[in-house]
């Protein structure tokens, strides 16, 4: 696991045969044209005000709206990789629904002893709110971003391996989207030479599950999207998302509750709400249940939903199945609740909890990367191979103190692609982010969201961190 | 719609539709600093233009002078100044990037692009280097602003608001810019004018059509040389010019009448009333009642109008009773 796999290149000189046409026609175009495109497809992303708020700098005015970085060159998957990745997904999301209502409910997987009852019960994203909550079709996180990572091994040859799940609110899906958008427009050309499969049907599907999890005796479901507000690093996305759906985009202040039943404000006056697309995390949700600062949430919501006159998706307290400190046990739960073999891997994983664990993590600190469990957006993790003895050092002491917080990963080479940069072309590292919706079925639209890392060497493709976003394409056929 | 959208639409359109007319104002202005007179006529022109906007007070704590240069500066690119041409297209943009989803991606564009582009423009001086073309540049763009709406959004609530917001807005303006211009030649109105007051009359007047794009219009309506008379008739009452008070009363109403919901009652007979009055009104009774009362009446019921619009529609409290659909 310590090579570097290219996904366009297999060797200098030679391009993988799925891009073959891609390589020769990228060849083929001036440099100066591309430096044109990159231009223009910049004005048009400003124009557009696909944009991207950054935390901290709320009050600098336009400071606050950022372009994430769109780089040309797209990250392109084989058919028969999607389609193993796809069967994988499918498998693994299904399986984290089960685990999440199987926690709330009977605990079964506690009982046969596969996970440790303390390390649920005690987690802070366990929902002691949500045992022996219904919910429709008991699907918990309708909406998944499962990044996945490609890293090369030994041979040459390259796997794949699930970092994360995202199973609360996961952002991103509009990059996909306008990525893909702008790709056509730019290069029209590319997509007629190419059989690539088509993404933008995403919205549609996303509304289809959204109302196929209605409350029961809810013939025409009025679905929303719930926004924390325009200050909110996503809510281009919200905004986007709502519609392209055609559905109302709320803030918490829209909201009332009276006798357990959702109402939104309109000009008509109150109108009654079904499903609430929410991208706000449960601590806000109701000041009533949660935090009783939070002025982004609507007191009351919790109690209607409790009650099922409303559908929140993502459901309360999904967060306990994609915390850091339960990821090492998606594979178990695979072969626990589906009696399937897992088709995705995941990455070696350990906890340091576990005292053992621990002391191997602590000698080998400057090889691994140490994250913690509740950190999201790159903040709380050690690069071992990456950072300073100083940065190590520090980094030991926090891992000391709370150990429990933290686990520790081998440091994937994960695979580079091809990326503008200010010298030209150099490889950058890339991962990819998949959307799988749940409803009463589980469907995604090929590929996902490519995350490339832009700073040279760096792993840290988050969009807080600098990382840009490439078109992913999904080549339908032959491949 | 809820409730916020249809009340960041209303002040979309609100905002669009003010710096489209502190533009207009700020043209004719300049353009008239351009013919020969005194510094104290220059200087009145310039007090006067605050005074509409009654920003007279604001700007006397940052300016302790009045000239073209600062009043334009404070007007066009003073964020300190929440009227200001620039803190309008702000506003005007961030009204719409928080309701982006109910708007067409032209009419978002369009207000974005906007908005970036004028802070592009104050920023390579064009406003020292040539007034008169971000002035246009402003009535363009808000041109713009209006066609895109018309020409691409669905015609439903949504767009009735925005129209609400534009007339509303609109209403108010045309009045402020008659009750100062008019005041203004107050003290030789009914008198008898001599010649060289004739001349003055007529570039007073005729910039005060062409603040609202009247002169051929004027002209056409009446085949008559300018009487302050007959520019108080077509701008308050001839429904056909669409600056005028009748204008925007009338559409007023009908938007109005469209988004009719079980309390709006009573603003709807406010806005019947006053449009009645316009629709029946002659000019020589308005004159003869005195022109600065009316106006200072009309304002004070556009802004109850606006208050009433707000209860109604924008901010409804949570006492009325839910009713499903």
């Amino acid at each position: 696991m310590r090579t570097s796999f290219d996904e366009m290149y297999a060797t200098d000189t030679q391009p993988r045969r799925h891009y073959e046409t891609y390589a020769r026609w990228l060849q083929a175009q001036a440099l100066e044209d591309m430096r044109t495109c990159r231009a223009e497809a910049e004005v048009i992303f400003r124009r557009v005000g696909i944009t991207f708020a950054v935390y901290g700098d709320k009050d600098a005015g336009e400071g606050t709206e950022r372009l994430i970085p769109f780089d040309l060159i797209p990250r392109v998957i084989p058919a028969h990789e999607w389609r193993e990745m796809e069967a994988g997904l499918r498998q693994r999301v299904t399986a984290l629904n089960r685990f999440i209502h199987d926690i709330y409910h009977e605990q079964e997987i506690l009982k046969a002893g596969l996970i440790p009852a303390e390390q649920i019960l005690r987690n802070a994203q366990f929902r002691p709110e949500m045992m022996g909550v219904d919910v429709p079709n008991n699907i918990y996180s309708h909406i998944a971003g499962v990044d996945i990572v490609r890293a090369g091994n030994a041979d040459g040859s390259g796997s794949y391996y699930v970092l994360e799940d995202n199973l609360r609110v996961p952002s991103g899906v509009s990059y996909m989207l306008e990525d893909r958008k702008m790709m056509m427009r730019l290069f029209p050309d590319l997509f007629s030479q190419h059989r690539i499969a088509p993404v933008a049907h995403y919205p549609d599907l996303l509304l289809e599950t959204l109302r196929s999890v209605s409350p029961k005796g809810i013939n025409e479901p009025t679905a929303v999207v719930l926004t924390p507000g325009m200050y909110n690093s996503a809510y281009f996305e919200h905004a986007f998302l709502a519609q392209q759906m055609g559905v109302e985009l709320v803030e918490g202040q829209d909201l009332f509750v009276k006798d357990r039943i959702v109402y939104m404000r309109t000009t008509c006056g109150p109108r009654r709400v079904d499903v609430i697309y929410r991208r706000l995390d449960d601590d806000f949700l109701d000041p009533l249940v949660f935090r009783k600062d939070s002025t982004l949430g609507c007191a009351g919501l919790v109690d209607a939903y409790k009650a099922g006159n409303v559908t929140l998706a993502n459901a309360i307290g999904t967060g306990i199945a994609d915390d850091k400190s339960i990821y090492p046990f998606v594979p178990k739960m695979i072969e626990f609740y589906l009696g399937e073999k897992p088709i995705l891997n995941n990455v070696p994983t350990y906890q340091c909890r576990n005292p053992d664990e621990l002391a191997y993590v602590l000698a080998h600190l400057a090889e691994l990367v140490v994250k913690e469990v509740h950190g999201a957006g790159g903040y709380g993790m050690l690069v071992g191979p990456a950072a300073t003895a100083q940065e190590v050092e520090d980094f030991r002491a926090h891992l000391l103190a709370h150990p429990a917080n933290y686990i520790a990963q081998p440091t994937l080479s994960l695979s580079t692609c091809p990326t503008y940069v200010e010298s030209g072309i150099a490889p950058r590292h890339i991962d990819l982010r998949p959307f799988v919706l749940s409803g009463t079925e589980v469907q995604m639209v090929p590929g996902g969201l490519t995350r490339v890392a832009l700073k040279e060497g760096s792993l840290v493709v988050n969009s807080s961190q600098g990382g840009g976003t490439k078109d992913t394409w999904v080549l339908e056929g032959g491949a | 719609m809820l409730s916020r959208t249809a009340d960041h639409l209303f002040w979309l359109s609100r905002y669009m539709e003010r710096a489209e007319n502190t533009a207009r104002l700020l043209d004719v202005n300049y353009q008239t600093s351009l013919l020969p007179q005194s510094h104290s006529t220059a200087e009145q022109g310039w007090r006067s233009l605050l005074s509409i906007s009654e920003l007279s007070g604001h700007y006397g704590t940052l300016h302790d002078q009045v000239d073209a240069k600062r009043v334009t500066d404070y007007i066009v690119r003073d964020e300190r100044n929440p009227s200001s041409i620039v803190s309008c297209l702000r506003a005007a943009r961030e009204n719409a990037r928080a309701v982006r989803g109910a708007l067409t991606t032209e009419v978002w564009e369009t207000t974005n692009q906007t908005w970036l582009e004028f802070k592009r423009l104050l920023a390579d001086g064009l406003l020292a280097r040539d007034p008169s073309a971000v002035f246009e540049w402003v009535k363009f763009r808000s041109h713009l602003s209006r066609g895109v709406m018309v020409g691409t959004m669905y015609q439903d609530e949504a767009f009735d608001f925005i129209r609400i917001g534009s007339f509303l807005e609109r209403a108010d303006n045309t009045a402020r810019l008659l009750d100062v211009k008019f005041h203004a030649m107050d003290h030789e109105f009914h008198g008898d004018a001599d010649a060289r007051d004739s001349a003055r009359d007529f570039y007073h007047w005729s910039s005060v059509l062409r603040s609202v794009s009247g002169f051929e219009v004027y002209r056409k309506v009446y085949s008559n040389v300018i009487k302050p008379e007959k520019v108080a008739e077509l701008l308050i009452l001839r429904t056909q010019m669409p600056r005028s008070l009748a204008h925007c009363t009338e559409r007023l109403l009908s938007n109005l009448r469209r988004v009719a919901n079980d309390q709006s009652g009573e603003t709807l007979r406010q806005a019947g009333r006053l449009n009645a009055e316009l629709e029946f009104g002659r000019i020589d009774e308005i004159l003869a009642t005195g022109l600065h009362a009316f106006l200072t009446q009309f304002l004070e019921r556009v802004g109850n109008l606006g208050d009433g619009i707000s209860r109604d529609f924008l901010m409804p409290t949570e006492s009325r009773e839910p009713r499903m659909n």
